[in-house]
């Protein structure tokens, strides 16, 4: 995810997600506009707040060829200006009301916020509504914005090993869909992104048909829906929303390799990705197994089966995790990372690993650890509701590719009955190094 | 059309006064005498706590540099009867939450826990507190996580600048090095050293508590007093201020990379003094919170000199210092460092616009309330609120304080903070300067 200001960026490389948790005890409204868009209303009385999002079913994945990050560059150009409103002068009103804003895109949507006291969200609604079909960009505002991203692209990936190494084990995961190619861009196609490409990719995605709003905190739905009709309500569908369709893969038959060296890395360690299954509609038991395989294999820095092997019963590690998200809309990535202490090559780091995953596929799930959790993800869903922009995003997230609000709902429920027999299925299926790369981060080469 | 109307919804919103969120808080005091604020919350049936042992890494002696931090990442490592991977079974299994983390002014420890199994949880949490075991393998393992840490820090452009800066900033004082202590200094940490940082820092002397969540004050007190009560009284002496250089220049760092990494400081301001508030306002302007700064809009919107660029008033327990960061293009840093010198200079002889004052103000009264919106949230600010002496009302007059700050408050702080002499400048990359 790519975000338009991240001040604080991640040192740590690997991200751990925990499973999301659609449910929740306060109320979901649902409704639809007559020009398509889509409506979800998330109640949260606790305090006068309101998160207002609206999020477009467009992403970097769907791109034109040679046309990297235009995607995530008119996300940023969003900001300005219209043909009412100054370059800049959103945000400025936004802050006027003592808000935030900010946008993000990923290969799969594009979205955008503001977190504001409840009684301004007709306001933001007006603005969000004039900036979908109004946009209007000068070359200079367009040149000095490609000169921010191309500092965005030097700060968060060109300055950090670790996301250039991933960049590239992305690029070798997949043979022919844009997955590979990374959402900020290749460099040399961001440099010759223009104005009219912006404006051409603007025209074609941003409509009303193709965008749904998810308001979540101290609102009334009746309010919002009123609210909603007399804001996005006027503006016209578009007839010129193309399904999404996008290069899928052939069968993947080798696995690939990759040895990214760079004097900046201070420890090595052994990533691999493999190709794995989404989170379909109606058909989410498969990547709810791989959910819970990631937690059962690193999801936890004590017990989880990675680290208990090679951090507890012996020291072949300083890091072990596992990570994989079904909210996509295409087939995604199950990863494993492994550190070695100082002094342990790669070679035997990802010896170790693979020995760890041969027992685990040999020994089956440990019962007290899928209890377990099962049991923490059960708790993630109450703790969840303490973060009203947290179950906003899953909401967008989750319709943006395609799931509906019956899959959101029935999530915790298809976790909770996962059995195992189902997960190890899914790890045989899915832990096949045909269809995985291999990865070793390193500072000096090493020897394969 | 559609633009006037939006013009003039802003400006009457600008004048209305933001709402303001309800936040009752309440006194504790449990019946062995420990303190806590208390804001009850019983719409979802969990807890959050925080607690902070002011101290910190700030503690360490000079010589067992990273004591503290490898003791604080140690206390889930092992306690009581259990070691590290029985203490992890028993805290995921009644789906509890607990972080203990250590920074330069405190050690921290924030906890989530369940109403359904909540005295399980904080006697678990009483259990790490009061007996943890530090055990020899889990001592080698920690140490090497945060020997980890620090060669990634040493090859971290943002840690480096960092690093620099503070070091540059505070010297010999405790501030003026990394708290993680050095590959030399955490090497030679014995299991004494770390028992010795346990028992010095986790003391009921230097305790500030706060909890929000489905409890009551009346069950609250006897909670304080299980989980708390037999903790030491007294720990170690806390260190002394912090004298800051406040001499301007310029050190370069070199570091290989496409852009170098930033970091500025000069003289900052106390919160107790009575120019705090008009302070942070002029910080807010400046470079605070938002994409409409001075510095984003010189620097990123005119210039695309950066992805983002930032201020804050750094006010520590001992010191403090205006500091801000950016990132920018090797063969840009000397524009970027000079865009920030002429807004420095420009400031400090013209102060700031109304129109500005106006916009940061808004902002501040308006973004205030919004941070109160859950548990661990409201937890977290209430400790701040008491470590800083403020009294429970606080949140319901902190905007009136804001409000009060004229343009001449901010003119005459601006005289006085703002101090282009003393801007220090720390570039971390290969910029040509």
């Amino acid at each position: 995810m790519i975000l338009r200001l991240a001040l604080a960026l991640l040192a740590v490389p690997v991200l751990v997600l925990l499973a999301p948790s659609g449910l929740r005890a306060a109320p979901v409204t649902t409704d639809r506009l007559d020009n398509g868009m889509q409506i979800v209303v998330i109640e949260d009385h606790r305090a006068p707040v309101v998160v207002h999002m609206v999020w477009y079913r467009i992403g970097a994945a769907d791109e034109d060829p040679g046309h990297s990050g235009i995607a995530h560059f008119l996300e940023h150009l969003m900001f300005q200006g219209t043909q009412q409103l100054e370059p800049g002068e959103f945000s400025r009103i936004v802050e006027a009301q003592g808000g935030n804003d900010n946008a993000f895109t990923t290969p799969d949507y594009t979205a955008y916020f503001q977190r504001v006291a409840a009684d301004r969200l007709g306001l933001m609604m007006r603005l969000e509504a004039d900036r979908m079909r109004n946009l209007n960009l000068t070359e200079q505002d367009v040149d000095t914005e490609r000169a921010v991203i191309l500092d965005e692209r030097n700060q968060r990936t060109d300055s950090d090993p670790g996301s250039l190494f991933r960049e590239q084990m992305m690029a070798a995961q997949y043979l022919n869909h844009p997955y590979g190619i990374p959402v900020i861009g290749w460099r040399h196609e961001i440099e010759q992104l223009s104005r009219q490409d912006a404006l051409d990719f603007y025209q074609a995605n941003y409509a009303p048909n193709n965008a749904i709003l998810v308001v979540a905190g101290d609102v009334q739905p009746g309010e919002v829906l009123a609210l909603a009709r007399a804001t996005y309500g006027p503006l016209p569908p578009s007839d010129r929303i193309r399904p999404r369709s996008r290069p899928t893969e052939p069968p993947q038959l080798a696995e690939r390799r990759v040895q990214f060296v760079d004097e900046r890395v201070s420890d090595p360690y052994v990533m691999r990705t493999y190709l794995a299954p989404e989170r379909n509609p109606g058909d989410q038991r498969k990547a709810a197994a791989l959910t819970i395989l990631s937690e059962l294999l690193g999801g936890n820095a004590t017990t989880a089966v990675l680290a208990r092997a090679l951090q507890f019963d012996t020291q072949q590690a300083v890091y072990t995790g596992a990570y994989y998200d079904g909210l996509s809309l295409d087939a995604t990535t199950f990863g494993l990372i492994v550190a070695p202490p100082p002094g342990q090559g790669l070679k035997e780091t990802e010896a170790a690993m693979d020995g760890v995953l041969a027992r685990f596929l040999a020994d089956g799930v440990n019962a007290e650890d899928l209890a377990r959790i099962k049991a923490q993800i059960r708790a993630e869903t109450i703790y969840g509701d303490d973060n009203t922009q947290g179950l906003a995003r899953k909401y967008g997230a989750a319709l943006s590719i395609g799931l509906t609000v019956q899959d959101i709902r029935d999530w915790p429920d298809i976790l909770q009955s996962v059995t195992a027999e189902e997960v190890m299925a899914a790890a045989r299926e899915v832990l096949d190094r045909k269809r995985a790369v291999t990865g070793w981060l390193t500072a000096r080469e090493e020897a394969p | 059309m559609i633009a006037a109307a939006l013009r003039m919804v802003a400006v009457l919103a600008v004048m209305a006064w933001p709402a303001m969120a309800e936040i009752r808080i309440q006194e504790v005091t449990s019946p062995g005498g420990i303190r806590a604020w208390l804001v009850e919350d019983h719409n979802i049936a969990f807890t959050a706590m925080n607690i902070r042992f002011l101290g910190g890494t700030s503690l360490d002696d000079p010589a067992r540099r990273g004591a503290v931090n490898l003791m604080t990442a140690l206390i889930e490592e092992g306690s009581g009867e259990m070691d590290a991977q029985a203490f992890a079974r028993a805290r995921d299994g009644l789906a509890a939450d607990f972080r203990f983390d250590s920074d330069l002014d405190g050690v921290g420890v924030s906890a989530r826990f369940l109403t359904e199994n909540r005295d399980a949880a904080l006697d678990l949490l009483h259990q790490a507190l009061t007996r943890p075991r530090f055990d020899p393998d889990a001592i080698e393992r920690v140490r090497g996580q945060v020997m980890s840490v620090l060669r990634g820090k040493a090859k971290d452009p943002e840690a480096i600048a960092s690093q620099a800066l503070m070091a540059r900033a505070f010297g010999s004082h405790p501030y003026g090095s990394d708290g993680t202590g050095t590959e030399a200094s955490v090497t030679a940490l014995t299991r004494d050293d770390v028992v010795a940082a346990w028992k010095g820092a986790l003391a009921r002397d230097r305790i500030f508590v706060a909890v929000a969540g489905d409890v009551t004050a009346a069950e609250l007190g006897p909670m304080l007093d299980r989980l708390l009560g037999d903790l030491p009284a007294t720990g170690l002496a806390q260190p002394g201020r912090a004298a800051l250089n406040a001499q301007g220049g310029i050190e370069q760092i070199g570091f290989p990379g496409p852009q170098s990494s930033i970091g500025f400081y000069q003289g900052g301001i106390r919160f107790e003094d009575p120019d705090y508030f008009a302070a942070a306002v002029l910080n807010e302007i400046i470079g605070g919170d938002r994409f409409n700064s001075r510095l984003m809009d010189e620097l990123r919107e005119k210039r695309g000199l950066t992805y983002g660029v930032g201020t804050g008033l750094a006010a520590f327990d001992h010191g403090e210092m205006l500091s801000g960061r950016l990132a920018t293009a090797n063969d840009r840093v000397g524009e970027a460092i000079q865009v920030i010198r002429d807004q420095w200079a420009d400031i400090a002889a013209h102060g700031v616009t109304q129109a500005e004052l106006d916009a940061a103000k808004t902002y501040m009264t308006g973004a205030y309330p919004l941070r109160f919106d859950g548990n661990g949230r409201i937890a977290s600010i209430l400790v701040g609120m008491q470590i800083l002496g403020l009294p429970v009302d606080y949140p319901a007059t902190r905007n009136q304080r804001i409000a009060a700050v004229t343009l001449a408050d901010v003119a005459r702080v601006a005289k006085r903070l703002i101090r282009p002499e003393q801007l220090f400048f720390v570039v971390v990359g290969d910029a040509r300067l």
